[in-house]
């Protein structure tokens, strides 16, 4: 045993410095001279702010906005560290529900998302209106569900529903083979606000790290992993 | 199910397919020591590590040298990568300014990445400092990746050698494994991955304003080049606490397309180098039939139990049509989850695009079983290969305990030792999953940490330590593993799943090495047609039906009755 202390020490210095120092840094210089837009996580900038990623969902919570599905992501209670809040949404610290299909607190949060979006078992609504996705930051919705909501956007914002369908219709992506038909929620608030910017006034100053969404959240699971 | 959903599943398999019979003959080369297309580039690096490690690359090893290697090397990695851990907040390259990470959960940590598991019982994101994430994590899924391979390619040059006392040099094995095969790929990949949209760079993380006014702090960091290896390597960490599912690491179809064609690739390729090894390619042929036949069951089982989805919330008024999508992201749609779920439960790769928690109850059937076989179909890098070994040994000898005759596979005579030792390998899974899990439910602690209750409840227990013992990694991440009881003793399912099992496997070799080979003659049951794929399946079914049948009725199964019923717990 003695005699290949050398090798496994050596060989565990040597690797670190390899794999674990010169790939990743190598990689690193490739991708950010070469592809500085994805190695950075593919932001989207309007009027000089980063307004999120193209690839992460955000929780927009406000009627002029189309809606992400119900996230289950926490964060850390500000009041007690030991203990987490929802949070939907929070990059920081991605997780999905976990609950599983005969979880009564399943149930009884997708019951009261259903009927918050007037659905009844009569009347069935879109599956991932309300259901958390599995990293609670799924950038995208359905076509269905992005359906659901042209009439309340058009009302809140006074628009005509057609020019808020055309925009939709902008912003669904998906060819057959690689990937569902789907709607970038945030692809689509961006060029809603092209079309009609919301007076800076009205903006509301909430942070979405403890704000919670007004769809769904009220009784996801915080889950610790 | 859809036709465009088998479409892609099997665009994604053909692909494999294509691509590993190349790649096989290249391991093959690299683990016999030949000189191949990338010889002159790396070689050169190749003697610095021998040089400076003290290695004569010419001298081999017996079994017990070469098993004492493999300890010695891991040993060395599990104390320094507890160190790194513990020490993170100290050392540099910590721009989200984490402190050490704590004991129990630093050991659980160490154990699970050198052991090629990587169960995570912490969100990378709000845990470990990019340091521990490149210099540890990074680096011990490359080099517990080389030791399965290290370990699979000792086996079947046993099995090719006739009266030999050597099994080769484990650390030739672990060097040539990452030099030539992991890293390379690994590199290629990785570039492809940011061009997908996987982040890679050295911040912690981008604050963005949303439309709405409110704020958004966006963790990124060197993703991508984690990324490649956990899937080349079937290692299975996630950089972020969603896996692959989160959209940095899986963020689009191709892209998790890709993933998947990468966690299936090297085992794949490792029994075709396997067949060019023992000098008969119909040899890994039926091996590799074995496994597809198994995959391709379990992806038709998953795919179809989450489409026809779950009926409880069908009846509240939610549309069935989409099939079960809490937990599962939209743009890979289910097809590719079903896919990829299997996949990497069938190596032991362990990441997900999906949270298998949430799965119906037989969806999330698929993935344990798997689990609970060992990870064979097509198994973890080297892991595979040495697991489903194992299991034709068995094979042969229960076939020529039909017949009446003395049992052979590859032209050795398989005797009472080495069915002892094939036996000691596979009775440590039942003995760890059920021991374990049995204690749990009994124990408060145990009970405390779960996150559904019912017969749920024990399906996450359960799967844990499945996973844990199997070293594959996925999770039903409701259950907080975050605790003492869980840290200790996922971490000893881990340990004792990986090396109580590769200990017999390594005797096995160095006992099949010095039998001399016999040709074959009109007498040998043969193992290289459907005669024997049959065989093997059966002895799969009848080995792990039995151990783990009463356990599945009572999680799955019944849950699956109490789902159709309407049912919540």
């Amino acid at each position: 045993m003695l005699s290949q202390l050398r090798p496994a020490i050596a060989m565990i210095v040597l690797f670190t410095a390899l794999t674990g120092i010169a790939y990743p840094l190598a990689i690193t210089g490739i991708a950010q001279v070469a592809m500085k837009g994805p190695a950075d996580g593919s932001m989207i900038t309007r009027n000089g702010t980063v307004v999120g990623s193209a690839l992460i969902g955000e929780n927009f919570a406000t009627d002029r906005f189309f809606q992400g599905r119900p996230s289950a992501t926490s964060a850390p209670d500000p009041k007690d560290a030991t203990k987490t809040v929802d949070a939907p949404y929070n990059a920081a610290n991605s997780s999905g529900s976990n609950l599983g299909p005969t979880s009564q607190k399943l149930v009884d949060r997708v019951k009261a998302s259903v009927a918050a979006l007037g659905g009844s078992p009569a009347k069935s609504v879109a599956a991932d209106a309300v259901t958390t996705s599995a990293s609670g930051l799924d950038p995208d919705i359905s076509p269905a569900y992005a359906a659901m909501q042209i009439g309340r956007v058009a009302s809140a914002r006074k628009l005509d529903a057609a020019k808020i369908q055309a925009l939709v219709a902008n912003n669904t992506v998906g060819s057959a083979l690689f990937g569902n038909s789907r709607v970038q929620v945030l692809q689509l608030n961006v060029a809603l606000e092209d079309l009609d910017p919301t007076p800076a006034a009205a903006a509301p100053a909430a942070s979405s790290t403890t704000k919670p969404a007004d769809n769904a959240n009220a009784a996801a699971a915080p889950a610790a992993q | 199910m859809t036709v465009l959903g088998w479409l892609q599943i099997l665009l994604v398999l053909v692909a494999v397919v294509a691509a590993a019979i190349p790649l096989g003959r290249y391991i093959a080369k690299v683990m016999s020591g030949e000189r191949t297309f990338m010889t002159p580039v790396i070689a050169p690096v190749e003697r610095v590590f021998y040089a400076l490690s003290g290695v004569d690359a010419k001298r081999e090893q017996g079994w017990r040298s070469y098993t004492l290697a493999m300890l010695a090397f891991s040993a060395a990695g599990l104390f320094s990568l507890y160190a790194l851990q513990r020490l993170q907040g100290y050392l540099p390259l910590n721009p989200q300014g984490f402190d050490g990470v704590d004991p129990a959960l630093a050991f659980n940590s160490a154990v699970s990445f050198i052991t090629n598991t990587n169960w995570q019982n912490y969100g990378g994101e709000t845990t470990m400092s990019h340091l521990t994430q490149m210099a540890g994590l990074t680096v011990h899924n490359f080099v517990s990746a080389a030791t399965g391979l290290a370990m699979a390619f000792a086996l079947i040059r046993a099995f090719t050698r006739s009266e030999a006392k050597t099994i080769g040099n484990f650390w030739v094995d672990l060097t040539r494994g990452v030099l030539y095969l992991l890293l390379p790929l690994s590199i290629v990949l990785a570039l492809v991955m940011v061009a997908g949209g996987i982040p890679q760079t050295l911040l912690a993380s981008v604050e963005a304003t949303t439309l709405e006014g409110a704020k958004q702090v966006i963790s990124v960091g060197p993703v991508a080049s984690q990324e490649a290896i956990k899937e080349l390597g079937t290692n299975g960490g996630g950089f972020f606490n969603a896996n692959s599912a989160h959209p940095f690491e899986g963020p689009s179809a191709w892209v998790v397309m890709l993933e998947a064609f990468s966690l299936l690739l090297v085992p794949v390729a490792s029994v075709i180098a396997f067949g060019r090894l023992v000098g008969n390619w119909r040899e890994g042929r039926s091996l590799l039939a074995t496994m597809g036949i198994v995959l391709i069951l379990g992806v038709t089982v998953l795919y179809a139990a989450e489409t026809f989805g779950n009926p409880i919330l069908t009846a509240l008024g939610v549309d069935g049509a989409a099939g079960n999508l809490e937990g599962k992201e939209l743009r890979f749609g289910q097809a590719l989850t079903a896919l990829f779920s299997v996949g990497t439960t069938g190596t032991s790769t362990g990441s997900v695009v999906a949270m298998h928690d949430s799965f119906t109850p037989l969806g999330g059937l698929v993935p344990l079983f798997n689990m609970l076989m060992g990870c064979i179909t097509p198994g973890g890098v080297g892991a595979g290969i040495y697991g489903i070994l194992v299991l034709a040994v068995i094979t042969v000898f229960v076939a020529g305990l039909m017949v009446g005759r003395t049992p052979e596979y590859l032209g050795k005579k398989i005797e009472t030792r080495e069915m002892k030792l094939a036996m000691l390998a596979i009775l440590i899974y039942p003995l760890l999953v059920l021991g374990f899990t049995g204690v749990s439910v009994m124990l408060k602690t145990g009970l405390d940490s779960l996150n559904n209750s019912g017969p749920h409840g024990l399906s996450e227990i359960l799967y844990a330590f499945a996973s844990t013992t199997a070293n594959n990694g996925s999770a039903f991440g409701g259950l907080t593993g975050n605790t003492l009881w869980y840290n200790t003793t996922l971490g000893l399912a881990m340990f004792f799943g990986r090396f109580a099992y590769v200990v017999p496997v390594l005797a096995l070799a160095g006992s099949v090495a010095v039998k001399r080979k016999a040709p074959a003659s009109v007498g040998t049951f043969p193992t290289d047609g459907p005669l024997f794929v049959g065989l093997l399946l059966g002895i799969i079914v009848i080995l792990y039906l039995l151990q783990y049948f009463p356990v599945l009725a009572l999680g799955p199964i019944v849950e699956h009755f109490a789902m159709l019923a309407g049912k919540a717990y």
